[in-house]
C-alpha cells in the first residue's frame, strides 16, 4: 500500500542558475536578497566571534574569562547542578539508570524497523514509571532516601514533563468519551471540566496547586510539594489532551463504530478494541506536539520554587561567584530546549506525512 | 408491545441491560459522584478555613490596598482600595494581551507569507525564524528580553536621545504625553465624520462595482477623506493641543507617556513567541487552498499581490480562524507570566500582592480564574461569529 | 431506584469514615517523633538566615533555628529537614501541615497572629527596613528619595511600610514588585531601580550578591521595626512552647557563659542556673515532654544564641552584621529570655 513517492530525476542545475531562479528572479527579489544578505553577513560575523572564537571553554574559575566573547566555562562547572539540582553525587548513578532506560525506550520509536521498539514502547509506559517510583525517591530496597526538594535541573525537568503527559492520557482519554457521549449529564461535565482548565493559566494551576490544595483536602492528609505541582499539571494537561484525543475519535468512519455494535460489542469493548486503537494511532502527532508544549511549560514550576533546569541556571546567573553570565545562561538553556523541542517536532511531522496516506477528501 | 407474545417479538430486555435505563443511572450516579466531591471540597475548605482562623467573604475588596503598583492605565493611588487593584491588574493583563495580539498576528502573517516567498534565502530566513522560537521556552524568552537587553541600556542620566522629544534608558522608553485643550472635541467630531463617511462610501463603491462593474478607487480616497477632515478641523480650531515632555528631575523622567521595559520585554517575548506559531498556521492556511485557485486567478489577469490578496487569503482564512483563536487564548494566558519579571498585570498584583496583603486566597484565586474564563469565552464566541462569517456559504 | 438509594447510603458511610479520620490527630510533638525528623520552612536562599549550597546542606541562623529544635527533641541536630519556600508560600504551608514550623524570616505583626491562625514564638533576630542604593546617586538619607523606583520583593510587609514611608513624608516612588529575591537584586543590579528596600540584614545578604558589592551603599535610615522569629501553628501549646523554650534556652544560655566547647565542664557547674537548663538537675525537660538534658543538647550541638549569630551573620561572615539590638540586654542589647526556673 504504502507505495514509496519516487520523484522525477533532478536535472542538474549550475549554481549559477539556481541563484537567478531562486534568489533575483525579479528586481524586488534581488533588493531584498541584497539587503537581508548584507544584515545577515554583518551580523553573524560577531555572533561568531562571540559564540566561537574569542569564548573561553575550558579553566577554573570565573577569573580564566578574560575577553569579549562568551564564558562557557561556567556551564562546565556547574553541569552537575544543572543536571542533578541537589541530589546526592554518590546517588547519581540513580539518575544516570533512569536516564538510559529513558532513551532506550524511546528514542527507538524515532527509528523506522528497530528490533522489539513496540516492547520498548510499552516498557517506557509501565516498567519505566514504576522503576523511577522505586528508585529516584529511594527509602526503599536499601537504598538511600532522597527527599524531593533534593531534586532539580533537568531531571526534574524530564520528570515533570513525563508524568504529565502520561498520567493525563489516560484522563484526557476518558474526558474525550465522556464528551462524545450520548448521555447529557456525563457530557455536561466533561465539556465544563475541559474548556475551565484550558481556560486558566498554567502558572495559576500551579500557584492552586501550591498554595491552596492543602485547604482543599481533609485535614491531615497532605502531598509534598512537588506531587502537588504534578497534580496541577496533570488535570490542567488531561484538558488538553482530552481535545487531541477527541480530534482522534471524530476522525474514525461511522461505519467503524456501526460495524462495531452490529457485532454486538458493548460500549467499552467497541471504544477499547475498535476505535480507539484507530484513534491514538491517528493522534499520536498531537500527543507529540502537547508533550512538546508541556516539555516548554514546566519550566514555570521555577514560579513557585522549584528548581528545574532554568531554575538552576537563573540561580546559578544570580551567584555573585559568576559575573555576567546571564546570556551564556539563557542561551545555554534555549539550546538544550531547542534540540529536544526540535527533534520531536521532527518527529512528529514526518509521522503526520507517513499517516497522511488515507482517504483525502 | 404487548405481554402476550407473537414469537417475533423480542424478549423484554432486563431492567439492567436497557440502554435507557443503564444511562439515566449512570448519569444519576454521576451527578451523584459530582455533587459530593464538590460538597466534600467546599467542607474540606471552610472547615480548613475555619479551623485555621482564616477570615472569608469579599469584604477585603473595600479596605485600603497600601502598596504602589508602577503602572496604571486608571488613577491609582496607595490609599486606594484592594478592589481597584483588581482593575488595574486587569486592565494590564488586557493591555499586553492586545498589543500582543495585534503585534503577534501582523508579524505572523508577514512570516507566514514569507515562508512561502520564491526567493530561496527569505524562505529559509523565514523558516530558520519559526523554529527557533517556537521550540524555546516563552518564560526563557521573557527573561531574555527582560534581563539580558535591559543590562545594555543606558542608565536614565545617560539616556539615549531623540531630538529632545524622546528618551530611552533602562528604566524605560518616554515620549510626549499629547494634552487635549478646549476646542478638541471638533477635531474628534471630525475624525468620527470622517470614519462614517468612508464606511458609507464602501458601500456605496462595493454596490456600484457589483452593479456597474466600474472600479473606484476606495483606499486613496478614503485615505484622503480620513487625513484631511481631521487636520482641517485641527487647524481651523487653532491647534488645541499641548504636550507634556518627559524631562529628567531628579531620579527619573517625569511627565510624558512611560512604556516600562517590563511591559516592552513581555510585548516582545509574548509577540515574537505567538508569531511563530501563526506564521505556521498562515502557511498551512495557504497551501490549503488548491492551486486551481491560484492558477484561474493568474489566468484572469491578477497580478501575484492581489491574487494573494483577493483570492488566496480569503479562502485561506477559513482554515486559519479555528488555530489562530486558539492561539490568541494562549496569549492572553501566556501575559500572566509578566509576574517573573514584574509587570503588574492581574496575577502580578491581584493574585500576588493583593493576595499576600489579605491572605484571602479562595477569593482572589476564584476572581481571577473566572477573568480567564470570562475572556477566554469572549474571545472565542468573537472568532465564532468571524468564522461564520467567512466560512463556506453553499448556495 | 433501589441501587441509587444504596448508592446514597454508601455515599453517607464513605463521608463519615472521611469525617471521623479528621478527628484522629496526634500532637505535632508525637508526630515528628513518628517519621523520625523535623520539617522547617526556609528561604528558598538568603546567605546567612538560609543558604543552600551545591551539595544542598543548609546554613544560616533561621536553619540553625530548625536544628536547635531538633536537637531539644532528639538529641540530634541533623535530624531537622528544610522545605524551600517563597514568600507566598510560607504560611499556608505551614497550615496545612506540609512543615511543623516556619523559620523564614519573617516578620510578627499584629495580623499574621491573630488572623492567619499562626502563633510567633519568639524572636531570633531584630531587624528594620532599610534602603539600598548605587553610591554613584550620591544618596546619603532616605528623604532625599523622592521619585525613586524601588525593586521590592512581593508577598512581604515590606510593600506597605515602603507606601506608609513615602506618603507621610510626601513623597513620590514607583514599586517594582518581583517574585523572588534573586530577581529584585538582579532588576536592582541591570539598574532597573534606583534603590532596593528590605530588611537591612537582608539588604547585607542581598550586596554580597552583587558583581561589585562596594558599588552600593546602605542607607542609616530604618524606617521599620522588623521583629524576625520561628512561627508555628495555633492549637498545639505544647508544641508552641517547644520552639519559644529552645530559642530562650539558647538566649539564657549565652548570659550564663555556656557554649558548644564548655558544655561538658559546665555540667558539673554549682550554678543551679545552669544546672536547671542543662537538666542536671529538676525537670524542665519533662515539662515540655521533652527529655531532661534537651538544653544541654541544643548547645552541644547547635550553640548558644551568640554562637549562632556569630557563625552565620556576625563580624567576619559575608554578612558582616554587628550585634546591635541583637546583643543580650546585658550588654546594651534587647536579647532578653525569661528564667529556666
Amino acid at each position: 500500500m504504502n507505495q514509496p513517492t519516487v520523484s522525477p530525476p533532478k536535472a542538474p542545475v549550475a549554481p549559477i542558475q539556481w541563484m537567478r531562479n531562486n534568489l533575483f528572479n525579479t528586481w524586488y527579489n534581488s533588493l531584498l536578497t541584497l539587503a537581508v544578505g548584507y544584515l545577515l553577513v554583518t551580523s553573524a560575523a560577531p555572533l561568531l566571534n562571540w559564540v566561537f572564537l574569542d569564548a573561553t571553554f575550558s579553566g577554573e574559575s570565573p577569573s580564566d574569562c578574560v575577553g569579549e566573547g562568551a564564558c562557557w566555562l561556567f556551564i562546565n562547572q556547574r553541569l552537575n547542578f544543572f543536571i542533578y539540582g541537589f541530589y546526592p553525587e554518590d546517588q547519581q548513578w540513580r539518575i544516570n539508570l533512569m536516564f538510559g532506560l529513558l532513551a532506550l525506550s524511546f528514542i527507538p520509536q524515532f527509528i523506522e524497523g528497530f528490533p522489539a521498539r513496540r516492547w520498548l514502547g510499552i516498557f517506557g509506559m509501565t516498567g519505566l514509571p514504576i522503576l523511577g517510583y522505586i528508585l529516584i525517591p529511594g527509602g526503599s530496597f536499601g537504598l538511600e532516601s532522597v527527599p524531593s526538594h533534593r531534586w532539580g535541573g533537568l531531571m526534574l525537568t524530564l520528570i515533570l514533563a513525563y508524568v504529565g503527559i502520561f498520567a493525563a492520557l489516560p484522563i484526557g482519554i476518558l474526558l474525550a468519551l465522556g464528551r462524545r457521549s450520548h448521555m447529557p449529564v456525563i457530557r455536561g461535565f466533561c465539556v465544563v471540566f475541559i474548556e475551565v482548565w484550558r481556560a486558566v493559566p498554567l502558572i495559576t494551576v500551579l500557584f492552586m496547586a501550591s498554595v491552596m490544595l492543602p485547604l482543599f483536602l481533609p485535614e491531615g492528609m497532605n502531598f509534598e510539594k512537588l506531587l502537588r505541582a504534578l497534580i496541577g499539571i496533570t488535570l490542567w494537561q488531561s484538558a488538553y489532551m482530552a481535545e487531541v484525543v477527541r480530534g482522534g475519535l471524530q476522525a474514525i468512519p461511522r461505519g467503524q463504530y456501526e460495524a462495531a455494535s452490529a457485532l454486538g460489542l458493548g460500549y467499552w469493548k467497541k471504544m477499547g478494541l475498535i476505535i480507539l486503537p484507530q484513534a491514538l494511532k491517528l493522534v499520536i502527532p498531537g500527543i507529540v506536539n502537547t508533550f512538546i508544549a508541556l516539555f516548554k511549560d514546566t519550566t514555570l514550576v521555577l514560579i513557585i520554587g522549584l528548581f528545574d533546569v532554568l531554575g538552576a541556571v537563573q540561580s546559578t546567573v544570580t551567584d555573585p561567584a559568576w559575573q555576567n553570565v546571564a546570556i551564556e545562561g539563557y542561551v545555554f538553556v534555549a539550546f538544550c530546549f531547542w534540540v529536544f523541542c526540535f527533534g520531536m517536532s521532527r518527529y512528529s511531522q514526518n509521522l503526520e506525512r507517513k499517516l497522511d496516506t488515507g482517504h483525502r477528501t | 408491545m404487548s405481554e402476550t407474545t407473537s414469537q417475533i417479538t423480542p424478549a423484554r430486555a432486563k431492567p439492567w441491560n436497557d440502554p435507557r435505563v443503564r444511562s439515566l443511572v449512570f448519569q444519576l450516579v454521576a451527578i451523584a459522584g459530582v455533587m459530593w466531591g464538590g460538597w466534600t471540597l467546599v467542607d474540606n475548605t471552610l472547615a480548613n478555613m475555619e479551623a485555621r482562623g482564616i477570615s472569608t467573604g469579599f469584604g477585603f475588596l473595600e479596605q485600603s490596598a497600601g502598596f504602589g503598583i508602577i503602572m496604571s492605565l486608571i488613577p491609582y493611588e496607595a490609599t486606594d482600595s484592594y478592589g481597584r487593584t483588581f482593575w488595574v491588574g486587569l486592565l494590564n493583563t488586557l493591555l499586553v494581551s492586545g498589543l500582543g495580539i495585534v503585534a503577534a498576528t501582523l508579524l505572523g502573517f508577514m512570516i507566514g507569507v514569507a515562508r512561502l516567498s520564491s526567493n530561496w534565502l527569505i524562505a529559509k530566513l523565514s523558516l530558520a525564524y519559526i523554529e527557533i522560537i517556537r521550540n524555546i521556552p516563552l518564560l526563557l524568552q521573557i527573561f531574555f528580553w527582560y534581563f539580558a537587553v535591559l543590562r545594555n541600556l543606558p542608565s536614565p542620566r545617560q539616556s539615549v536621545e531623540l531630538g529632545g522629544l524622546f528618551f530611552l534608558n533602562n528604566r524605560g522608553f518616554y515620549l510626549p504625553d499629547p494634552i487635549a485643550l478646549p476646542g478638541f472635541g471638533w477635531v474628534e467630531l471630525a475624525l468620527a465624520i470622517a470614519i462614517a463617511s468612508v464606511i458609507a462610501l464602501r458601500i456605496w463603491a462595493k454596490r456600484r462595482q457589483q452593479a456597474t462593474g466600474q472600479i473606484f478607487p476606495t483606499g486613496k480616497v478614503s485615505l484622503a477623506i480620513l487625513v484631511t477632515l481631521p487636520v482641517l478641523a485641527f487647524l481651523a480650531t487653532g491647534a488645541p493641543l499641548d504636550w507634556t515632555v518627559p524631562e529628567l528631575r531628579g531620579f527619573n523622567f517625569r511627565g510624558g507617556i512611560t512604556i516600562i521595559p517590563e511591559l516592552a520585554a513581555l510585548w516582545v517575548a509574548l509577540s515574537l513567541y505567538t508569531a511563530s506559531f501563526i506564521a505556521e498556521i498562515v502557511r498551512s492556511g495557504i497551501l490549503s487552498v488548491s492551486k486551481g485557485q491560484t492558477e484561474a486567478a493568474r489566468a484572469l489577469g491578477l497580478r501575484q499581490g492581489l491574487t494573494l490578496r483577493l483570492v488566496v487569503i480569503p479562502q485561506a482564512m477559513r482554515v486559519i480562524i479555528p488555530p489562530l483563536t486558539s492561539q490568541y487564548l494562549n496569549l492572553v494566558k501566556n501575559s500572566s507570566l509578566a509576574t517573573a519579571i514584574g509587570y503588574p498585570d492581574l496575577v502580578s498584583v491581584f493574585m500576588g500582592t493583593t493576595l499576600n496583603q489579605t491572605g484571602q486566597a479562595v477569593e482572589v484565586v476564584a476572581m481571577t480564574m473566572a477573568v480567564y474564563l470570562t475572556i477566554s469565552l469572549l474571545i472565542s464566541f468573537v472568532m465564532n461569529l468571524y468564522n461564520r462569517a467567512v466560512a463556506l456559504k453553499e448556495r | 431506584m433501589k441501587k441509587i438509594f444504596s448508592l446514597a447510603a454508601g455515599t453517607a458511610t464513605l463521608l463519615g469514615v472521611v469525617m471521623a479520620g479528621n478527628a484522629m490527630a496526634n500532637t505535632t510533638l508525637e508526630n515528628i517523633r513518628e517519621k523520625g525528623h523535623l520539617q522547617c520552612g526556609v528561604t528558598s536562599g538568603l546567605p546567612g538566615f538560609s543558604q543552600p549550597d551545591d551539595k544542598g546542606n543548609w546554613t544560616g541562623i533561621d536553619v540553625d533555628t530548625c536544628r536547635a529544635v531538633a536537637a531539644a527533641i532528639f538529641g540530634d541536630a541533623s535530624k531537622a529537614q528544610f522545605t524551600p519556600l517563597t514568600a507566598k508560600e510560607r504560611f499556608t504551608a505551614l497550615q496545612s501541615g506540609e512543615i511543623d514550623m516556619l523559620s523564614r524570616n519573617t516578620t510578627w505583626t499584629l495580623t499574621r497572629d491573630a488572623s492567619l491562625g499562626l502563633n510567633f514564638a519568639g524572636v531570633n533576630y531584630y531587624d528594620g527596613q532599610g534602603f539600598l542604593v548605587s553610591r554613584e546617586l550620591g544618596v546619603s538619607d532616605a528623604t532625599e528619595l523622592d521619585g525613586a523606583t524601588a525593586c521590592i520583593q512581593a508577598g512581604t510587609t515590606t510593600e506597605l511600610n515602603m507606601a506608609d514611608y513615602f506618603r507621610t513624608h510626601g513623597m513620590e516612588f514607583n514599586a517594582l514588585v518581583f517574585d523572588t529575591s534573586e530577581q529584585t537584586v538582579q532588576g536592582f543590579a541591570a539598574g532597573r531601580c534606583d534603590v532596593l528596600t528590605s530588611d537591612r540584614s537582608q539588604l547585607a545578604a542581598l550586596r554580597s550578591k552583587l558583581t561589585d558589592p562596594n558599588s552600593a551603599v546602605i542607607l542609616p535610615t530604618i524606617i521599620s521595626k522588623e521583629p524576625l522569629g520561628p512561627v508555628v501553628r495555633q492549637g498545639d501549646d505544647q508544641w508552641f512552647n517547644i520552639v519559644k523554650w529552645t530559642l530562650f534556652t539558647q538566649v539564657n544560655a549565652e548570659e550564663l557563659g555556656i557554649t558548644s566547647a564548655n558544655v561538658d565542664e559546665m555540667k558539673s557547674s554549682d550554678n543551679p542556673s545552669i544546672q536547671r537548663l542543662l537538666g542536671t538537675d529538676g525537670d524542665m525537660g519533662e515539662k515540655l515532654g521533652l527529655s531532661a538534658d534537651f538544653g544541654y543538647n541544643i548547645i552541644k550541638e547547635v550553640g548558644n544564641y551568640g554562637e549562632m549569630y556569630n557563625r552565620n551573620v556576625g563580624p567576619g561572615t559575608p554578612l558582616d552584621l554587628e550585634r546591635g539590638l541583637n546583643a543580650l540586654w546585658t550588654e546594651g542589647g534587647i536579647m532578653y529570655a525569661p528564667p529556666v526556673r
